[in-house]
């Protein structure tokens, strides 16, 4: 488990970002992206692919989130 | 020397590589590449923020470099300990003139240096005590602090003394904020996770404390901050006057001139305005998040940049400020010309060689190329995999990308890429200047400054041409070396 921030960026997709790894990166497709539900598997850019706990939209971003490591790119 | 192509540069690595062991020569060609722009991803060409190898002259510094020397220590209304054995303070003392206003020892300290000094007995018996009397005699000599922090050296962390403690106790008694950081100089690979520590420290001991927001603050709705600029020879005064000219309010710099007071009222800010990324994103993020401030990366050197940043800038306000905005590049763009004008002719075309840590390696670039020259290498003391991503798209195709470069590297690449220009530390002027290559110190802008801004252009532009068409590189050769003919006139005249 580790602890990520999800952010708008520039062209209103969501950018992933994990502090420990300075990793920073589009999600290209988000699993449930609702406001009742919101998360599942993301996957990113860059290949590597997290599970976040679905859950009810974030009312705000950037938001802090726990979120479990499918398929890590490297 | 013509630019050289991929394939060259491949072999010029792969030359530079031959002295290591094997061992050595897998790791360190992970951090040595060449640039292409089609790659999206920095990782699949470099590899950055790792350990560097033992036996090799690595030009980085430490946590304690990087929370004192960079995040806390310009900030010039507290006093920051350095807790520990004397010479970490010392000898990075005042070394990165931050510049400030203020009376020092009076109501600034940003040039003194506070320091436990550690004997024997203190790693033995513990150095909390010290530390307590020490901040005892600090409010007593110099009542007009407006705070306190403890940056740990080395010693703190082995002997495991309870900094927090003492400074929660110093706290409640003087009614000032005494912040501990855990920035002792083994943590991490560089000075960069002391960034980090630096920047966690102030969201939990500053933003969090409690009787902060007693200072009276009206808002307005153009109030921006400038962080991650560290005013080294004035530059955050050369930033500021350009968003003050477009009818923003600046409330807070961080942290070159900075205050407390300052610190504290950035949560207040509409949009915080970051240059370093390296060192400041953490708490720009932590306030996207906490306080819904947006931040946006600027970039401050040469006219091309500025102008993309001040109408970056501009676009997060109302068409008031766009307009000024304008106004602010019409005005500076005949000064700008001016400069442009004299001192392109003389520079243009010339290549320039960088190794600079935090933000330099790429925001220089567009200074460098307004100029008519060409950045042939760049790489970052303590970059990581962001920075590079950010870099790629700003050098050229096939240049060279070196992270955390060792000094026969380094050397062995500015002996084979032959640059007009080598840019980097103090560590590496003299052994380029005795090779008779130009150089520029450019962590401190080498004794001078501002670089930002327009007023800044106009001062670097002036230090590249002098250090580049300064006569004394035509007279590396003594004349009894010198080959027969051309050392005639000079036997004639004397």
């Amino acid at each position: 488990m580790a602890n990520i921030m999800i952010r708008r960026g520039d062209k209103g997709e969501y950018v992933f970002y994990l502090p420990k790894r300075d990793l920073e990166d589009t999600i290209v497709s988000m699993e449930f992206d609702t406001p009742e539900k919101w998360g599942g598997e993301i996957k990113l850019n860059n290949g590597g692919a997290y599970l976040i706990e679905p859950q009810p939209a974030p009312e705000r971003l950037p938001y802090s989130v726990r979120a479990k490591r499918l398929d890590a790119a490297e | 020397m013509s630019n050289l192509t991929r394939e060259e540069t491949e072999a010029l690595i792969a030359e530079v590589l031959e002295v290591y062991p094997e061992k050595a020569k897998k790791d360190r060609a992970k951090h040595l590449a060449v640039n292409d722009q089609s790659v999206e991803q920095s990782k699949k060409c470099i590899t950055s923020n790792r350990k560097s190898l033992p036996g090799v002259m690595t030009i980085r510094g430490c946590a304690y470099a990087g929370s004192k020397g960079v995040v806390w220590g310009p900030i010039k209304d507290m006093i920051h300990i350095s807790h520990g054995p004397v010479g970490c303070g010392q000898y990075s003392r005042a070394g990165r003139r931050n510049y400030y206003v203020g009376t020092t020892g009076v109501n600034t300290f940003g040039t003194m240096n506070f320091t436990s000094d550690f004997q024997e007995k203190d790693i033995v018996f513990g150095g909390d005590k010290k530390l307590g009397k020490l901040i005892e005699e600090i409010e007593g000599l110099f009542p007009l602090n407006k705070g306190i922090s403890v940056q740990s050296e080395c010693p703190i962390g082995l002997i495991g003394d309870d900094i927090e403690a003492v400074s929660k106790k110093a706290a409640a008694a003087f009614n000032k904020p005494v912040v501990p950081v855990r920035c002792e100089g083994f943590r991490g690979v560089s000075q960069s996770l002391g960034h980090h520590i630096a920047n966690d420290a102030i969201r939990d001991w500053v933003f969090e404390r409690e009787g902060k927001d007693a200072q009276a603050f009206e808002p307005s709705p153009y109030d921006v901050t400038i962080i991650g600029d560290y005013n080294i020879g004035g530059d955050a005064w050369s930033s500021r006057i350009l968003l003050e000219e477009m009818g923003l309010r600046v409330i807070a710099q961080w942290s070159g001139d900075g205050t407390l007071a300052e610190m504290e009222n950035t949560p207040k800010a509409k949009l915080n305005l970051l240059h370093c990324y390296r060192s400041m994103n953490y708490i720009s993020r932590h306030m996207e998040e906490k306080y819904g401030i947006p931040w946006i990366e600027y970039n401050f050197f040469g006219p091309t940049k500025i102008n993309e940043s001040l109408r970056k800038i501009a676009a997060f306000f109302d068409d008031s400020i766009k307009a000024k905005c304008e106004e602010v590049i019409a005005k500076y763009q005949s000064m700008v010309d001016a400069v442009v004008a004299k001192y392109k002719p003389r520079l243009t075309g010339k290549r320039v060689m960088l190794y600079v840590g935090g933000l330099r390696p790429r925001h220089v670039i567009g200074s460098y190329e307004d100029l008519g020259m060409e950045v042939v290498g760049t790489g970052y003391e303590f970059g990581h995999g962001d920075d590079y991503d950010r870099t790629i798209k700003e050098m050229g195709n096939s240049t060279l990308l070196y992270d955390d470069v060792t000094g026969f590297e380094f050397e062995e690449f500015v002996k084979k890429v032959k640059p007009d220009l080598v840019g980097s530390g103090i560590k590496e002027k003299y052994i380029f200047q005795k090779m008779g290559i130009p150089f520029r110190q450019m962590h401190s802008w080498d004794y001078s400054g501002p670089y930002h801004g327009y007023d800044g252009f106009a001062i670097f532009a002036r230090d590249m041409d002098m250090t580049l068409n300064n006569p004394c590189w035509h007279k590396l050769t003594p004349p009894w070396m010198k080959p027969a003919e051309e050392a005639e006139p000079v036997a004639k005249a004397a």
